[in-house]
C-alpha cells in the first residue's frame, strides 16, 4: 500500500522588505550581505496574519488538491516557533477553520526550523501505521529576528501544508530518516522576544553536520545517488547554506534540480516553513516518476529526511490550488522599515 | 466584556471561520449569518450552506479613525460585498492600498486575525476580503 502526499498547499504573505531597506537603518553593507548570504528580500506578514492564518490558507489549498472530506483527517500537526499563543494550540483553530470535526488528534510541534518536517514525519507515520486514513502536517512561521541582528535580514513568513493518505497519492514517501544531536546553535528562552544564536557555530558543527548526517544516511538507506533525483530541497536559513550543502552532496546547484526548491533569496527564512515551502514549489512543477530528496534542519539540532516519488495522480490535482512560486514573484507590496517595524510589533507602545 | 465576547465568538465559529450560512429549502434564499426565522416564515426548513468564498464590492468606505482594537490597521477599507450566492455581507478589505478599494472590486475571502483586546487576550479570527 503506497503512503504519501495526497494534497499540498502554500501561503506566502504579499508584503516584502528589501535587504537594502534593513541595511540602511543599521548602517550595514548591503552588497556584502547579499553576496555573503545570498539574500535579496524577504516576506513580511500583515498585522492580521500569523501562524494560524497562514496555516489555514495553506491547508485549504492542500484540501482543494486532496479533494477529501476534512472530517476524515485523523491528525493535524503544526510545526512552528512562532505559535501565536504560549499556551493554547494553534492546531485547534486551524482544524476548526478547515472543518476537521472533533475526532482529530491535534498538536503543535516545536523543534526550531524543523518543526514543520517533524509534523509531516509524524502525520505520515500515522497513516503508514494504518491508524487513520488521512493526516496533515504543516510547517509555518512568522519568524522572529532581533532588530539589527543578522537574523533580521532573513526572518520571514510563510506556510506549507501536506495531507498524507493512501488513496490518489501524488508523491509516495519511499524513505525517511531522522538525525539529531544536542547542539545549542540557536535558541529562545521563555518570555524572550527574539532568538539568540551562536554566530559561526551555527554553520559547520550545527547546520552542515546535521544536514549532511541525515542526507548521507538517506542516500545510503535508499541506495540512490544524486543524479537519481529530479529535485532536492534543504533547509534554507539563507541562500548560501543550502547551496553549499547541496553541492557537498553532489547535486547540481546550477540546474532546476536545486533551483526549483531554493526560495530563500527572495522569500527569506520561513523557519519551520522553509524546506516544506521548497517542497511545495517542487510539487507544483514535478512530473510523474520524478524523485525528490528533502532534508530539513532545526537548531538544537536535528534533520528529517524524505525521499518522494511523484505519481501520475499529480497531473489531476496540480492546478486545483495556487502555485507557490507565483505567490513569491507576483503581487508584491514593498514596505518601508517603519511599516515593517509596525507590522512586526517592534515599536514599543504604552497602550 | 471579554468573557462574553469569547463565548459569542466561539458560538459563531462556523460562520466566522468557515463562512457557513443557511438556505431556505422552500425559497432557495441564502442567509448569512444563518437565520432560524425568515421574513414571512417563523419556522422555515433550513439547510446549512457554505458561501463560495468570493464576491464583489457593492459599497465601501475607508476607515481612517478606527475604533480601539483596529487603530493600528488604519487606514483600511470596509465594504459591503455581494457573493455569488446572493448574500451581502460586511467585511474589512485587507492587503490593498485604500485608494484601490472601489465598487466593483473582485475579492476573495481569507482567514485573518480580526482583533484582540490586548497582548494578553484571546485572539479573534475570522474572514476578511482581499483582492482577487
Amino acid at each position: 500500500m503506497a503512503v504519501g502526499i495526497i494534497g499540498w498547499g502554500a501561503d506566502i504573505p504579499r508584503n516584502r522588505i528589501k535587504l537594502e531597506t534593513i541595511a540602511a537603518v543599521w548602517g550595514a553593507d548591503a552588497p556584502s550581505y547579499k553576496k555573503g548570504l545570498l539574500l535579496f528580500e524577504k516576506s513580511v506578514p500583515s498585522p492580521d496574519q500569523d501562524v494560524i492564518t497562514l496555516s489555514v490558507e495553506a491547508s485549504r489549498y492542500a484540501l482543494l488538491r486532496a479533494g477529501i472530506d476534512p472530517t476524515l483527517i485523523g491528525a493535524l500537526y503544526i510545526g512552528s516557533e512562532s505559535h501565536p499563543y504560549a499556551v493554547k494550540p494553534s492546531g485547534t483553530t486551524v482544524a476548526e477553520a478547515i472543518g476537521c470535526g472533533h475526532f482529530t488528534h491535534c498538536a503543535d510541534f516545536e523543534f526550531a526550523c524543523k518543526a514543520g518536517s517533524e509534523a509531516m514525519y509524524v502525520a505520515h507515520s500515522h497513516v503508514k501505521a494504518g491508524e487513520m486514513p488521512y493526516a496533515m502536517g504543516i510547517g509555518a512561521d512568522t519568524s522572529q529576528g532581533a532588530p539589527g541582528d543578522a537574523l533580521e535580514y532573513s526572518a520571514s513568513a510563510g506556510a506549507a501544508a501536506f495531507i498524507f493518505g493512501t488513496d490518489k497519492v501524488v508523491a509516495t514517501v519511499d524513505h525517511t530518516v531522522s538525525w539529531m544531536s544536542d547542539t545549542p546553535d540557536f535558541w529562545r528562552r521563555e518570555h524572550e522576544h527574539y532568538p539568540q544564536h551562536a554566530g559561526r557555530f551555527t554553520g559547520e558543527p550545527a547546520y552542515f553536520r546535521t544536514t549532511l548526517g541525515a542526507a548521507n544516511a538517506l542516500m545510503e538507506n535508499s541506495g540512490m545517488k544524486p543524479e537519481d533525483f529530479a529535485y532536492c530541497v534543504f533547509h534554507q536559513p539563507n541562500g548560501k547554506f543550502p547551496q553549499r550543502a547541496a553541492k557537498m552532496m553532489g547535486f547540481d546547484i546550477d540546474s532546476p534540480q536545486f533551483k526549483v526548491g531554493w526560495l530563500t533569496p527572495w522569500l527569506g527564512n520561513t523557519y519551520s516553513g522553509a524546506s516544506p515551502l521548497g517542497l511545495s514549489a517542487i510539487l507544483d512543477v514535478a512530473k510523474p516518476g520524478d524523485k525528490i530528496f528533502m532534508v530539513s534542519y532545526g537548531s538544537g539540532a536535528g534533520s528529517d529526511g524524505f525521499v518522494f516519488t511523484v505519481t501520475d495522480e499529480i497531473e489531476n490535482v496540480r492546478n486545483n490550488a495556487p502555485f507557490t512560486r507565483p505567490q513569491l514573484d507576483d503581487d508584491k507590496h514593498y514596505l518601508s522599515y517603519g511599516e515593517y517595524a509596525k507590522y512586526r510589533r517592534k515599536i514599543r507602545k504604552n497602550s | 466584556m471579554a468573557d462574553t465576547l469569547t463565548a459569542r465568538v466561539w458560538r459563531e465559529q462556523p460562520q466566522r471561520y468557515r463562512m457557513i450560512g443557511n438556505k431556505d429549502k422552500a425559497t432557495g434564499k441564502v442567509y448569512f449569518p444563518p437565520r432560524q426565522a425568515v421574513p414571512g416564515n417563523l419556522n422555515p426548513e433550513m439547510e446549512e450552506f457554505n458561501l463560495s468564498g468570493t464576491g464583489e464590492v457593492v459599497a465601501c468606505t475607508v476607515i481612517r479613525v478606527a475604533p480601539t482594537p483596529f487603530t493600528d490597521l488604519a487606514p483600511y477599507g470596509l465594504a459591503v460585498i455581494e457573493t455569488p450566492d446572493g448574500v451581502k455581507l460586511t467585511a474589512q478589505i485587507t492587503d490593498v492600498p485604500v485608494e484601490d478599494v472601489k465598487i466593483g472590486l473582485k475579492v476573495k475571502f481569507e482567514f485573518r486575525r480580526i482583533f484582540e483586546d490586548n497582548d494578553a487576550s484571546v485572539i479573534y479570527y475570522g474572514y476578511k476580503a482581499v483582492p482577487m
